[in-house]
Parts: C-alpha cells; structure tokens; sequence
C-alpha cells in the first residue's frame, strides 16, 4: 500500500511540474512581460535594464526554478488588465467558486442516487422511462443553453407576468404567485466576512442566488450519477446474495438499501470524486452565464483579453485542485479495494 | 453498366450484415440517422435554401431588426424571426449548423489524425518513447478537453496580441477554434490504439508479415490499423456530438466564432443578450437546433457501441 501511495504521489508531482513548465513556457514567451510593464515610450537601454533587473536574460532553466519558487509562495505576478496582484483576485474569487461547486456536487449527488436508485427499482414504471429519457435530453443540452432557459424561466419569465397570463392555453398561477416563485440570476447576493472568506452560505438572499447556478452546474453530473446508480442497481439486483437476502424473508427497504446500494456507491464514489474536478472547470461557463463572481468567471475574461499572468495562475491552481482529489480517489479506491492495490503498482509504471 | 453491377452488389453485402440488421432493428437509431441525414443535406443545400446569406454585412438590415418568427405574430418573409442586426434567423441557423459540423468534423478528423498516428507510434515503438507519449496523454487526459481549449484558445490570443502572429483573431477563428479542439481531444485515440497495437503486434499474420520483409509503417497502416478501427469510430462518433458541444460552448463565452460569423453558440449569446426583455427566439431556435443535432450524433454512437461490441450480440 506505502508503494501504491508512494508511486501515485510521485506521479502527482510529475504532472504538476508539466503544468508548471507549460505555464512558465505560456509566461515567458507568450506575454512579454517587459512590453506590458512599460509604456510605448521606453527607451530601448530602459527595457534591457528592466530585463536585466527582472531576471530575463538568465538562462531558460534558472528562471523556470525561480518561477516554481514564487509560484510555491503564491506569487503569480500581476495581472495585465486589472493592475493587481493574481494572487489576491484569485484569493477573493475562490470562495465564490468553491460554495457553488459544492451546492452543485450535493445536488447532483443527492439526485443522482435518490432518481438512479427509484429508476433501477422500478424500471418498467412509466415515470423510470420518462426520467430516463428526460435525463437523455439533459445530456445533450449543453450547460449553457440550461442555464439561460432556467434564468428565463425563473427570473424573466415572472418579472415580466401579466394579471390573467394564459400558459401553454389555461391559466397556471397568478402574478403573486410566479412572483413568489421568481429567483435571482445575477451575481452572488448578500455575503458574510468570515476573515478572508466571504460566504454566500450565510445568508437567506445568498442561499436564493445559489438556486439557478447550482442547479445548472449539477444537472450534467446529476443525469451523469443517476445513469451510473441506475446501471449498477440494475447489475446488483439480479445477483444471487440480493435473491437469497429476498428469500430470507428481509424487507424490501432492507435489501434495496442495505444490500443493493450499498454495494452500487463504490464506482459512484469514484466518479463523483473525479467529477467534482470537472465542476470546477464547468463552473467557467455557469459563472459566465449568471456573472457569478467566481475563478471561472475571472478564468474567462482573462482569455478573452490575454491576461497572461492570470491565465497562467488559474491553470496552475485548477491543476493543483485535480491532481490532489485523483490522487484521493485513487488512493481511497486501492483502500476499499485491494485488487486495485497489487496490479496496478506493479504493472502500471513499466 | 459495370457500375450498376457493383453499387448492386455492394448494397446486399451491406444489407446482409449483421450491422445493417441491428441498424434497421433499432427505430430509435433509424429516426436519429434520417434527423442527422436531414440536417446534413440542409447544412450543405444551404446557399440554396436560406433567405439570405448571413455573413454578408450587405444583407444586414436595422430596419427589420428583432422580428419575431411566425408564431410568435412575425411574418412569413423572416420565418424565425431576425436577430438585433435585422439578419435571418433561419439563414443563420442553416449556416451556423453548417460552421458547426465543419468545426466538428474538421478537429475530430485532426483529433484522430494525430491520436491514430500516435497510438501506433506508440504500441509498435514501445520503451522510452511509448512512456513519454502515453504520459503525455495521461497528463493531458487530468484536465477536461474544454479548459485545454480553452487554454490554446488564449495562447493564439496572446500570440497574437503580442503581433507574433500577423492575423486579426475573427479572421482566424475558425482554423483556431479546430486546432483547439483537434489538440484537446487526441488522447483518448492514442490509448485505445496503442491498446490494439499491443494486442496485434504479436499475433502471427503481423510476424508473417515481418518475417517476408513488410516495412513497420506499412504493417501499422495495412495491416494493424484496420483491425484497430471499430473502437476508433466509436470514438470519433461520440467525440463529433462533444466537439460539436465544446465549440458552442467556447463561441457563447465570446472565445470562439465572431459574431460576423455566427455559429450556433455564437446566435445563442446574441439571443442571451435580449432575453430579459423577453425576446426568446434568437436563444432558443439555435439552441433547439443544437440539441437535437447532438442527441441525435449522441443516439448514432451509442448504437455504433453496442453494434460493434460483440459481447453484446
């Protein structure tokens, strides 16, 4: 198991030098750092100086280990556009990011197993195959179509109501009512200090803003877990230790839950784990769409303007993020499975 | 007519399979293949079916802007209505499909091109080679195709901010959004190539064909490739509704096609810029366009699986 972990971790190390390497040769030799410093006017002895001071005439393999080491510390220079150090936006952008990936991955778990396990149960049932064919559509519409839709179902649609609005040909709700339905699709809402975390977890207005994003981000990954549980309910029921626990005499809830999904949550523990990466890099586009004040958000605006230094900080960082929660899952994976443990580390690494 | 005699015979080699069989047996995939087929022939008819050319600025006019489509109480010379630019709807939707089949095709063919080539290069070369290659891949394969895309998407921006490239960047989006693209999804046919590789390299008609002197490249094309091919369409398949997606995606968030340009994603973000005044059309025709053409790619490559896999016959 110390080999297993060991050699993961090694490997962990390995791609995030890669990234480091592409993101000091992004830095480098994309942005030229001297250019965005100073004005049009420099003199030409103004900028060799400038390189000289700064570093950039050392050779490429001395700077690279002087990137790592600011890096380490958290330095990531300053961004081109907004004249502030990266390190800061991306600590004020964080929390933003890190609240709504979490509300996301709750849902989608939570639906994901609640509809896998009531469509694996009941799989002729007609609301099975309408949940099934909806969460089809779900996989084939992309994240941001959803997420305008939801914005002009919930907050368009209800501000712009008209007293005795007729709805697909009879009158659904009244105004009082769509309005009491109606949910914030801008930004964060009202936020809490915590130190240095400001949180939008505190507060009723928070909570509302984290509606339409959450659900958005979730529902790729939510039709994703409930496919998956599904599957594996369906495999499960029909082996012989579920027909046996049947004949002993327990009680449909004993062995649908203690049995059956029981045995389902180890592949979706893994992909949900491997999943939560992906929300962080899906969050981009949700943060986009409802101008959630988020890392993706800062993410996007940095390519559209090539903001080097930004760009290069959110890379880094979301690496990071992915190669600490594969490590765990892998990790975690060999833990609960031991088969894992001796093929993988032997042969793997060849 | 020696061509009759063999399209003739072709068509029963094709009918007779044991594909065409669980093709006809399947009505879902039969419906999906007619919508794909529909919206093919449309994207390429299109200069001769669409009202307007919508990339040509002369053809815009802010005298018609923001017409609603016919059931939304429009008239029937703009049928879906026009977007803030007075353009087309429905010209633009026929031509922004067409951009983004293009755009799909385009980077999975550069995608597999570079996977394939890869994967073989890897299976029959083995050693150092292999692991730097199939770690690449791994490292690669970390992130989501959408962030590397991204990523490339903002090196040719600061490429080209910086005059490195002599390029305006909508005059090149296209070719960027498919290296883009075509660079972010090739890991996925290495692996299974090299996978097959390893699986071929030792069986007894590629050491006959050693043995009586056939050069390694042609081995690999003619000899390992096309038993190597069924996992790949696969791929490619699935790999054409994800790309089909990622472009969309990059174009709303302002980083791939122009506006001047419009691909399905692109008329998407223009709608999303009036639809808190309530004018929903301009969102969702292109978006119902973009759903069902990827449901229908994804329907396609679910059955290719299954078809293909034997275990499952």
């Amino acid at each position: 198991m110390l080999a297993f972990v060991v050699n993961r971790l090694l490997q962990a190390v390995g791609v995030m030098l890669v990234v480091a390497l592409v993101a000091f040769v992004i830095s480098n030799y994309i942005g030229d750092p001297i250019n965005n410093m100073v004005g049009q006017d420099a003199t030409h002895e103004d900028r060799a100086r400038m390189r000289t001071e700064l570093g950039l005439d050392d050779p490429a393999p001395v700077q690279f280990g002087r990137f790592i080491a600011e890096g380490l510390r958290g330095n990531f220079g300053i961004s081109y556009q907004l004249k502030r150090p990266v390190s800061t936006l991306i600590a004020e952008r964080l929390p933003a990011t890190l609240e709504l990936v979490l509300v996301a991955a709750v849902i989608a778990l939570a639906g994901g197993v609640v509809g896998g396990v009531y469509t694996g149960l009941r799989r002729n049932a007609m609301s099975s195959r309408a949940i099934m064919t909806v969460s089809l559509v779900g996989v084939s519409l992309p994240t941001f179509v959803i997420g305008i839709l939801l914005i002009y179902g919930f907050a368009v649609l209800p501000k712009s109501c008209v007293e005795g609005m007729h709805l697909f040909g009879r009158m659904l709700l009244t105004c009082a009512e769509v309005g009491a339905i109606a949910l914030p699709s801008f930004g964060r809402g009202d936020t809490v200090e915590l130190g240095s975390w400001t949180s939008g977890l505190l507060t009723a207005d928070g909570w509302r803003h984290l509606v339409l994003p959450g659900i958005t981000l979730s529902l790729f990954n939510l039709t994703l877990i409930l496919r998956l549980v599904r599957s594996e309910m369906l495999e499960v029921l029909r082996t012989d230790y579920i027909k046996f626990a049947r004949a002993r005499g327990l009680s449909n809830r004993a062995v649908n839950f203690g049995h059956a999904l029981k045995n389902t949550l180890v592949p979706v523990i893994t992909v949900a784990g491997i999943q939560i990466g992906s929300l962080i890099a899906f969050s981009t586009i949700t943060e986009t769409v409802f101008q959630w004040p988020g890392m993706g958000l800062l993410f996007i605006q940095s390519v559209q303007f090539a903001d080097v230094p930004i760009m290069t900080a959110y890379l880094v960082m979301a690496a990071l993020i992915f190669v600490i929660i594969n490590f765990t899952v892998d990790v975690l994976y060999a833990a609960i499975d031991p088969r894992l443990r001796s093929d993988r580390a032997g042969t793997a690494r060849a | 007519m020696a061509g009759g005699i063999s399209i003739a015979r072709a068509w029963r080699k094709v009918s007779g399979s044991d594909i065409y069989y669980s093709f006809r047996t399947s009505r879902i995939t039969v419906a999906a293949a007619i919508v794909t087929a529909i919206i093919f022939a449309a994207c390429f008819a299109a200069p001769l079916i669409a009202i307007q050319d919508p990339y040509d600025p002369a053809n815009l006019d802010l005298g018609v802007a923001m017409r609603p489509p016919v059931f939304w109480g429009g008239g029937w010379d703009f049928p879906l209505g026009t977007d803030d630019q007075g353009r087309d709807m429905y010209s633009a939707i026929l031509y922004g499909t067409r951009l983004s089949l293009i755009v799909g095709f385009a980077s999975v063919l550069l995608a597999m091109a570079l996977g394939v080539t890869i994967g073989l290069v890897s299976g029959y070369a083995g050693g150092a080679t292999d692991a730097v290659l199939m770690r690449a891949a791994d490292v690669q394969l970390t992130f989501p195709a959408f962030l590397i895309a991204l990523t490339l998407d903002g090196i040719v921006r600061g490429l080209i901010a910086q005059k490195v490239l002599p390029f305006d960047h909508d005059a090149i989006a296209l070719p960027v959004i498919v290296l883009s693209l075509g660079l972010s999804f090739w890991p996925q046919y290495a692996r299974t190539v090299r996978g097959a590789v390893l699986v071929e390299r030792t069986k007894d008609y590629v050491n006959a064909a050693r043995i009586i002197g056939v050069r390694p490249w042609r081995i690999l094309w003619r000899h390992i490739l096309p038993n190597a091919m069924g996992p790949v369409l696969v791929i490619a398949t699935i790999n054409l509704a994800v790309a089909i997606i990622t472009e969309a995606t990059l174009s709303f968030l302002g980083v791939g096609m122009p506006k001047t340009q419009p691909s399905l994603g692109t008329l998407i973000q223009i709608g999303n810029d009036y639809l808190s005044s309530g004018d929903l059309w301009i969102t969702v025709s292109p978006g119902i366009m973009l759903a069902v053409l990827v449901l229908a790619v994804n329907l396609l490559g679910d059955w290719l699986r299954d078809a293909l896999n034997p275990k499952l016959r």
